[in-house]
């Protein structure tokens, strides 16, 4: 995994990862460009203008020539990020953040945010995610997630580490129970907060097996820099068997709880 | 100016004064106080970022066990420390610096005024700061410590922070308070008490900045000090502006009746605080102004068009709020247009640069001391308005967002722009200030180290941001992805130590000059704006006769005059 990282950005691991890589550098090379001409001409100013024997200032009388020349920089300015946002900015924009995948053709997740962890509910098979309820919530049950619901049976829930099949989009229903979180992955290039009350969609298409890190980026209290989960990108295969696999183990948990339970209720 | 008062006793004279000079003096000294407490704060934490989990050296035992056990600090005292630097910086420290300090020393001088129009107001709006400042450190003293959201204070968390938050909203509210009472002051001074003869277009830019900026103020203020009672009353009364029904905190259901917006808070909050970025940083480009058509010895190159744009800026920073909010969750589509407010709004600020470098040319630029702060700042606010534009971009901000990139953007704005140009500012007026000069060599000095220290600290921030590390991180190694450029940490953090020992010469410089100084004229620099027509230091009232203007503020190197300045208020 480290070796994702480096002094530069990360390695590209979504679809749009390398579109919002070239409007990175797109815009860096503009702001150097536009730094080191400036930059020419003063340094030139501040040597050409110093104060010596024999130089006197010029007392500047108005041109209108002059006058306009002043708005030079700032039409080419303005050419530039017009051409920036409007013709190139905003369909990237809209790509990411306006059109989403149908929730059918997608991995169709629902993470809830809360101090200092991330839930990741998967609906199942029935593509419908269980009733949740706040009152439901305890230890075991981070999500409060309504095991009465016919919608739940089929349903997974899972703190920090999960895993998504390669050769789909991931979509997320972003939320938080408690205060504002951040949801990051670097290598993906997404980044959105998950705010309480608010139930915010998200959509990432990876393009590579591995593990990533997934990141809190806004201040949520004393653990911020200690909540990370991890996203684990699998073959279809691979993300059928960890799924079934992690259900299983589930169940046979419920099943034994349930059991004792029963077995500590006395009048019975 | 009235005979029949008696001699002022020390109380009165110094303490509470009613005299704009001194009210400004004590600005002065206050917000530079405060900024270098803001800046020991950032050292405690600059540590941990470099040496994450070691004992501060030196200070670590002298620090309280809840704040550093052992010499550790630990990530609550982070917390608190990074809201603390943030709100004491800004609030405390620039604002105050840029706006109190200069704005009520220099404008009624500028202006040819005796004092600001209501003198008690003026030392209430001093008094009632310095309240705030001391209510803001007290809330060191509440159980659990001072707020720890963030400057920002974004609810929930802000309304289920311990008891230090609701100190902080009251030191905010006494704050704002004192900047209305200012900002109504500057306005009504600038606009009533003008010389005879001086029309608003013989106005130095330097006032026409701080009319601009009290307009900002006393038009955002009152929407933060509404949300911050709002805030308050969530904490205090158990309301529900900004909390949504059904959280769950710590595991327990939260009694509320809910029905709150969440974005509502950063709405408020941000319809203030761009607005403030502004506040920072056109003081700053007022006292650029003024030493840079100084030091070039001849009128400024759009006059004009620097004004307008300051009015443009100050009209269009009301509308670029949510830029903060691309990816808060409020619909995307408010997301272009307010890409689009900004984009516009980056026009008069490179205006304003332009005609400031352009300036330069045909001059004979004379290398003093301030000098060398006002042509440092070009450059610098050069980066830091450039570095603005992959996070008002709506593409990249989605991963710059919230990482480093963001806290080098506004730190190079703020500090290697705002606060170097405020410091040409004290090196610029204090001959005016205490009738002496501060030493030229140390200011160089001071001046070269200063750019240096601060870029160190600052530049690396890019890569930083660029390689993905999240702000507000009390121990970033925990986290892979930040494990790389860590070493970059160590240099940020020995440059902030370096620029922290380097202020050291110029407080020393500052309190050295200020009785030991060389002795200096009226008019030392040779200017021509109306606060070097009275004496250095002006007496009470200011000048011995009301002037009258005749010109512009900037007639330098006039053809076919004996010398290269003439002053605004020379009659032939």
């Amino acid at each position: 995994m480290t070796g994702n990282y480096g002094w530069g950005l990360p390695i590209e691991a979504s679809t749009f990862a390398h579109e919002m890589d070239s409007s990175l550098i797109l815009v860096h090379i503009s702001m150097v460009v536009i730094f080191v001409l400036w930059g020419l001409f003063f340094a030139y100013c501040l040597v050409r203008y110093r104060s010596r024997p024999g130089h006197n200032a010029v007392y500047p009388h108005h041109s209108a020539k002059h006058a306009l020349g002043s708005f030079v920089p700032d039409v080419i300015v303005l050419a530039f990020e017009i051409w920036l946002i409007f013709i190139f900015g905003m369909p990237i924009w809209a790509h990411i953040k306006d059109s989403f995948p149908k929730p059918e053709d997608s991995t169709h997740i629902r993470i809830t945010a809360q101090q200092f962890a991330w839930n990741v509910h998967y609906p199942g098979p029935d593509g419908k995610f269980g009733r949740t309820d706040p009152s439901l919530v305890d230890s075991t049950n981070p999500i409060g997630l309504d095991p009465k619901d016919p919608a739940s049976a089929d349903d997974l829930v899972v703190v920090n580490d999960f895993h998504v099949p390669l050769g789909k989009p991931i979509l997320v229903d972003l939320t938080s129970q408690d205060v504002i979180h951040s949801f990051f992955v670097p290598e993906f290039r997404i980044k959105q907060d998950a705010v309480p009350g608010m139930m915010i969609p998200v959509w990432v298409e990876p393009t590579l097996k591995g593990q990533f890190e997934l990141v809190c980026s806004q201040l949520c209290g004393v653990g911020h820099y200690r909540m990370i989960g991890h996203v684990k990108v699998d073959s279809p295969e691979e993300y059928r068997a960890w799924y079934n696999g992690l259900k299983q183990t589930q169940q046979e948990a419920q099943v034994k709880a349930a059991a004792a339970a029963v077995a500590a209720q006395p009048w019975e | 100016m009235n005979s029949t008062h008696h001699e002022p006793t020390f109380v009165q004279r110094y303490i509470f004064s009613l005299d704009h000079k001194v009210i400004g003096l004590q600005y002065m000294i206050t917000s530079m106080i405060f900024l270098l407490v803001g800046f020991s704060f950032m050292l405690i934490m600059r540590w941990q970022l470099a040496f994450p989990g070691h004992p501060i050296p030196v200070i670590g035992h002298w620090l309280p066990g809840w704040i550093a056990p052992g010499g550790v600090l630990v990530p609550d005292a982070y917390n608190m420390l990074g809201a603390m630097h943030g709100t004491i910086m800004i609030f405390l420290g620039v604002v105050p610096l840029g706006v109190g300090a200069f704005g009520n020393y220099v404008l009624p001088l500028q202006i040819g005024a005796p004092d600001m129009a209501f003198p008690r107001l003026n030392m209430m709006s001093y008094w009632v700061y310095f309240m705030g400042g001391i209510v803001m450190l007290g809330s060191f003293l509440c159980p659990g410590g001072p707020a720890q959201s963030g400057w920002t204070s974004y609810a929930p968390l802000s309304v289920i922070a311990g008891s230090g938050q609701t100190v902080w909203i009251i030191g905010m509210i006494f704050l704002i308070t004192s900047s209305l009472f200012g900002s109504i002051n500057f306005l009504v001074t600038a606009i009533n008490m003008r010389a005879p003869g001086l029309t608003w277009f013989r106005l130095p830019v330097f006032v026409w900045a701080q009319v601009v900026t009290a307009i900002l103020l006393l038009i955002a203020f009152p929407v933060l000090e509404a949300g911050s009672i709002l805030q308050l009353l969530d904490r205090v009364a158990g309301t529900s502006f900004f909390i949504p029904a059904g959280l769950i905190i710590d595991g327990v259901p939260m009694t509320r009746a809910g029905g709150g917006s969440v974005l509502l808070w950063q709405h408020l909050f941000w319809f203030l605080a761009h607005p403030e970025v502004y506040v920072l940083i056109l003081p700053a480009m007022g006292i650029v102004a003024e030493i840079l058509a100084n030091g070039t010895r001849k009128p400024l190159f759009g006059y004009k068009e620097i004004v307008g744009s300051m009015i443009f800026i100050g009209l269009l920073s009301f509308f670029v709020w949510a830029h903060h909010m691309f990816l808060s969750g409020m619909k995307s589509s408010l997301a272009k247009g307010f890409t689009t407010t900004t984009m516009i709004i980056s026009v008069p600020s490179v205006a304003i640069l332009t005609c400031l470098i352009l300036s330069l040319m045909g001059g004979s630029i004379r290398y003093r001391s301030p000098m060398l702060y006002a042509l440092g700042f070009l450059p610098m606010f050069g980066i830091g308005g450039l570095t603005g534009l992959p996070l008002g971009f709506t593409v990249t901000d989605i991963y710059l967002h919230d990482t480093y990139y963001v806290i080098g953007h506004f730190h190079y704005v703020v500090v290697t722009g705002s606060l170097i140009a405020l410091m040409g500012g004290v090196v610029y007026w204090f001959p005016k200030f205490y009738g002496r000069r501060m030493n030229e060599c140390w200011n160089k000095i001071h001046f070269w180290l200063t750019i240096i220290f601060m870029n160190g600290i600052f530049f690396p921030m890019f890569i930083q941001g660029i390689a993905g590390v999240q702000r507000r991180l009390y121990d970033p190694t925990i986290q892979l992805h930040n494990v790389i450029v860590q070493p970059t940490n160590i240099f940020m953090s020995a440059s902030a130590l370096c620029l922290m020992l380097t202020q050291s010469i110029f407080v020393v410089n500052f309190f050295y000059s200020m009785f030991k100084g060389e002795k200096t004229e009226e008019n030392p620099w040779q200017a021509t704006t109306l606060e070097w027509a009275c004496p250095s230091p002006p007496p009470h009232g200011n000048f011995t006769s009301l002037p009258t203007v005749y010109r512009g503020p900037y007639e330098y190197s006039v053809p076919g005059r004996s010398t290269d300045w003439w002053p605004q208020n020379a009659s032939n």
